[in-house]
């Protein structure tokens, strides 16, 4: 299945190689032009040079990691995280580190040995290390390169109601959903931009909207569902299974307001269900592409995850395949509507 | 211009939904202009020709206010909300709000220790008696603004939303003093400023002006045991020197300060500790545009209450048009 | 041309960011390998070393700050102090004490104040002087005679002159990145001697210690398909852990992380390795923070890589770096340089 292959392959900002292979292997036959920049985004274009608006998906492939940043003298791995991880989540994973994919551990004190008080804090990130078997650093050094990635090691797997539990949902979700959407038969420009250092400040997206110069573009994301339990209902952001959320405004967006009303009209002609994402925190790639040259219309299509930048990630199949439905309608409304020019 | 300046200040323009405003403008300038448009973003761009020789230059005024989006609707019809801007929780709690179809609510808070207050604990209050009927009025996604009326205290006026509809005034009623400018002149009235300059950027991308001068309202140090700035009310334009998002170009300041000096117009230098303005991104378009900042002083700015002396008001619009007509060849 | 000397002048020269034109011209006259010179918009510094082949030619931009952390007067006070605040990142607490020229109609020398320890009580001297309770003296007694050669904006440096340490180790103001400046006055010194394929662009960029903004500009009307950052590193010292800095004396930390394309890494270790030169490898998994972060997304975005120049003590008037490792820096540009061709500028959008 896609998304398993997708979440399973590792890509840190700046070294999303895999995920980039894979995704230029899938989309290879349905598009017209296929071209990389310096930075690594993948961009595929169908219809290049037809008339109509310039429709642009875009969706990173980036996920949250931790670099390798130094080895001590017994051979333990230091790292940091790359993109925005809580130091919190990371006690007790297994990870798989660089490209020799050597296995470890993110070790900690035993609790035999701790005293009461100490239980009581968060480990911090430079009290912990990565464990990969090494008898010192000189063995260390010979597997694993300074600035290589740690990645989690969680797999994909369908679990209770129709949901999944991955790694890196945020963002192989909307790359599944980009990947999907590229195969629609439309006779405008279509442009699925794959972009990379997402999670490290939208780093890519400026730098695809610019070559790619669309007119519109919708943003396909993971996004924050904190529909959990001891979070009282005002504070959350989507919740799971309610449909993909639209966005209304974030840190680095507010939408073109007629394109999400348009959005939130045609989910209630088709009868797919959508929510708005209630929380202005976080941003996406839409705060660069808005921005691009001379201004884009953007909108944020999002499927709910809950515990993103985590190990582990909960996602409804139903709220992607409403994602995708959405979308689909869309490019099928702009299709009529360029039919009939 | 007190007329002009209450009905900008009146007008319903949160960040991203700034058309009311811009529709207001686009009559106010009407007859005044050789050229108006609107872009993307929504920036208003009204154009007026000047001779062949003179340069392009861009002056922004923001057109958005800060403001709030509903974030909730209980069940009992009570609205939850985040910030649309810079917005203080102190200045909040029992303030009103507005929304585009006229509906009115009032901020009340969680109890609570006040010094524990955020924005989480707040809460607008529509009258509605049950989620359904909230619900006929407002959506969760739905802007809003801070609601307050102008009011003409002399030579000083308090309203909402100065900052930055009377940076807007300064420039309608600038170009209407101008006749036939000796520079191409792009009053650009930008959106989404308060969220981090957005309209003006791809505004200045589309013009790529020879010069850029933002008109905004800045801080004052002249209130009791206020913060230390030396700007104060009614002692003239602030030119700006620097602020979080833009050092003026050295050329940009010292054309400012001499035209004001030519001309007589009150002036005085501004060092803002923090914040920015439209200028912060112009000055980065492209391969670079000189860019500064004319400032207006207010007071109790990102409160619903902001107050402008009109005295300062007319030496903004007297520096406008001097940089119209001014001769910059050879200067950018 | 002693660029050794030409960087002790350039340390000692003022220039805030936004106020770097001083600095351009003194770095205009110590470059006579540029066939090009020219100033942006922006007061960028361009000086291009055109590349010995028929064009187009590969472009390849080093860029380094010209401008330095400094100070501005907020207010004048009744009895004739100075208010001020900052321009970058400063630490209060280095700032008492320190002499310091506020640069108003004519060059004043002021010192920087405060309420003396004596008539503080215990609990105040435990803790350190707050920004807004610091001000400068420049021996004036009113606002009145003040206000005559000093007004609100004007900039104010740390008076410093450099001092050599033992060997060839340095202190002063403004090393950063005057140093990375000297690191490309130094590969320019070298290209002189080596044949090199591509466009050398060497920018002196202004306004990165506000934001990167000089580097943003510059790197839109240069349009390089290879970006060179050079800039000062943390450099090891007492108190500071081994993760997170480099060693001083071993040559410059070469990045590695997201702002860094992977072949400009292969390539730039493989060319100090060729040449041995010695070098320290720098992970960060944060890019922003220097002007390697604004190249790499300009326009259709560019390769880039960060060098950086150990230094100690930055962002104080007593910076402390190894001159030789300007020089190993400035080597290593010039031979990576000298080893491009087309076929690798074309490779570099092949994953």
């Amino acid at each position: 299945m896609l998304l398993a292959r997708l979440t399973q392959a590792n890509g840190a900002p700046g070294q999303e190689g895999e995920v980039r292979d894979l995704i230029r292997a899938e989309i290879e036959p349905y598009v017209d032009v296929l071209k990389m920049d310096t930075l690594g985004n993948l961009i595929a274009i169908k219809n290049p040079d037809a008339p109509g608006p310039r429709v642009m998906l875009a969706a990173h492939m980036d996920e949250v990691a931790l670099m390798i940043v130094g080895v001590d003298s017994s051979g333990y791995l230091k790292f940091r995280p790359i993109g925005g991880v809580d130091p919190r989540v990371l006690v007790a994973k297994t990870v798989t580190v660089g490209a020799k994919k050597i296995p470890g551990v993110i070790g900690s004190k035993p609790i035999h040995l701790q005293r009461a008080e100490e239980r009581e804090k968060a480990f911090a990130i430079q009290e912990m290390v990565i464990d990969i078997g090494a008898k010192s650093k000189e063995d260390a050094e010979k597997l694993v390169k300074m600035g290589e990635i740690a990645y989690f090691t969680t797999e994909y797997e369908e679990i209770g109601q129709n949901k999944v539990k991955a790694k890196a949902l945020d963002d192989r979700v909307g790359c599944a959903l980009a990947i999907r959407l590229l195969k629609e038969e439309v006779s405008f420009p279509l442009i699925a931009a794959f972009t990379v250092q997402e999670e490290v400040g939208l780093r890519g997206a400026g730098v695809a909207a610019y070559q790619a110069e669309p007119d519109l573009a919708l943003i396909l994301e993971g996004t924050t569902a904190s529909d959990v339990p001891g979070t009282d209902k005002h504070k959350h952001a989507t919740a799971v299974g309610q449909g993909p959320a639209i966005t209304v405004m974030d840190r680095t967006v507010i939408p073109h307001p007629q394109l999400v009303q348009e959005l939130f009209a045609l989910a209630e002609e088709k009868g797919i269900k959508v929510q708005v994402r209630r929380n202005t925190a976080g941003g996406t790639d839409a705060g660069q592409i808005q921005l691009s040259r001379e201004g884009v219309k953007v909108a944020v299509i999002a499927v709910p995850c809950r515990y993103i930048h985590s190990p582990v990630s909960v996602m409804s199949k139903d709220d992607f395949e409403g994602a995708y439905e959405l979308v689909k309608s869309y490019l099928a409304r702009l299709e009529e509507r360029e039919g009939s020019r | 211009m007190k007329e002009i300046i209450a009905q900008l200040t009146e007008a319903f323009g949160p960040s991203g939904y700034e058309t009311e405003v811009t529709d207001m403008i686009k009559g106010m300038v009407e007859g005044y202009a050789d050229e108006v448009r609107t872009d993307v973003l929504g920036n208003l761009i009204v154009v007026k020709n000047g001779s062949p020789e003179g340069k392009k230059v861009m002056f922004a005024a923001h057109t958005d206010e800060i403001g709030v989006v509903v974030t909730h609707i209980d069940d009992k019809g009570f609205l939850r909300f985040a910030n649309i801007g810079g917005v203080g929780v102190a200045t909040l709690v029992g303030n009103r709000v507005r929304f585009a179809n006229g509906t009115i609510g009032v901020i009340y808070q969680e109890k609570g220790d006040w010094k524990e207050l955020t924005l989480d604990k707040l809460y607008i209050d529509i009258g509605a008696e049950s989620k359904d009927e909230a619900l006929t009025k407002v959506r969760v996604g739905e802007f809003g603004i801070f609601h307050r009326e102008f009011a003409d205290l002399g030579n000083r006026l308090i309203a909402k939303s100065m900052d930055d509809r009377i940076g807007c005034a300064v420039l309608i009623e600038a170009l209407k003093k101008i006749d036939k400018p000796t520079n191409t002149l792009y009053f650009v009235f930008t959106t989404q400023e308060e969220v981090g300059l957005r309209g003006a950027r791809t505004a200045a991308f589309g013009l790529d002006p020879d010069l850029g001068i933002a008109l905004d309202v800045t801080l004052t140090g002249d209130m009791p045991e206020a913060r230390r700035m030396d700007v104060s009310l009614g002692k003239g334009a602030a030119i700006k020197v620097k602020d979080s998002s833009l050092i003026a170009h050295p050329k940009v300041k010292e054309l400012l300060v001499q035209l004001c000096e030519t001309n007589g117009i009150p002036y005085q230098m501004e060092v803002l500790e923090f914040g920015g303005t439209d200028a912060g991104a112009i000055h980065l378009t492209k391969a670079g545009v000189p860019s500064g900042t004319i400032s207006i002083p207010t007071r109790y700015v990102h409160s619903p209450s902001e107050m402008v002396d009109i005295r300062d008001v007319q030496a903004c619009i007297d520096l406008v048009v001097a940089v119209s007509n001014q001769d910059l060849t050879g200067v950018f | 041309m002693d660029i050794k000397q030409v960087f002790r002048t350039l340390s000692e020269a003022s220039g805030v960011s936004g106020c770097e034109a001083e600095l351009a011209q003194h770095i205009q006259e110590a470059c006579p390998w540029a066939d090009e010179l020219r100033t942006d918009k922006l007061g960028n510094l361009i000086m291009l070393k055109k590349g010995q082949s028929p064009g187009p030619r590969p472009k390849v931009m080093l860029a380094a700050h010209m401008d330095e952390i400094g100070l501005i007067v907020t207010k004048i006070e009744e009895d004739g102090f100075l208010r001020f605040s900052t321009i970058g990142g400063f630490d209060q607490r280095v700032l008492l004490a320190q002499e310091v020229v506020v640069h108003g109609k004519q060059k004043l020398t002021g010192v920087i104040g405060a309420k003396p320890p004596h008539i503080q009580t215990q609990g105040e001297q435990r803790k350190a002087v707050k920004m807004e309770d610091l001000f400068i003296d420049i021996g004036l007694d009113s606002a009145e005679q003040a206000g005559q050669v000093v007004q609100v904006g004007d900039l104010v440096t740390i008076k410093r002159g450099v001092s050599d340490l033992q060997g060839s180790f340095m202190a002063g103001k403004a090393f950063d990145d005057r140093a990375g400046v000297a690191a490309i006055l130094e590969c320019f010194k070298a290209l002189s001697t080596i044949t090199h394929t591509a466009d050398v662009y060497g920018v002196a960029t202004v306004q990165e210690e506000v934001g990167l903004r000089g580097a943003v500009t510059s790197t839109y009307g240069i349009t390089p398909d290879i970006g060179i950052a050079i800039d000062v590193g943390f450099g090891d010292s007492a108190g500071l852990p081994d993760t997170g800095t480099i060693k001083l004396s071993q040559g410059p930390g070469i990045g590695i992380g997201p702002h860094v394309h992977p072949k400009l890494l292969e390539r730039m270790v493989e060319t100090a390795q060729e040449w041995n030169i010695s070098y320290s490898l720098d992970p960060t998994p944060n890019p922003g923070g220097t002007d390697a972060y604004a190249i790499q997304v300009a326009r259709a975005g560019a390769a880039t890589i960060l060098l950086s120049i150990p230094l100690r003590y930055m962002h104080t008037p007593v910076e402390t770096l190894d001159y030789q490792d300007i020089q190993r820096t400035g080597r290593l540009m010039a031979l990576f340089i000298a080893g491009l061709d087309h076929e690798f500028v074309e490779g570099l959008t092949c994953f």
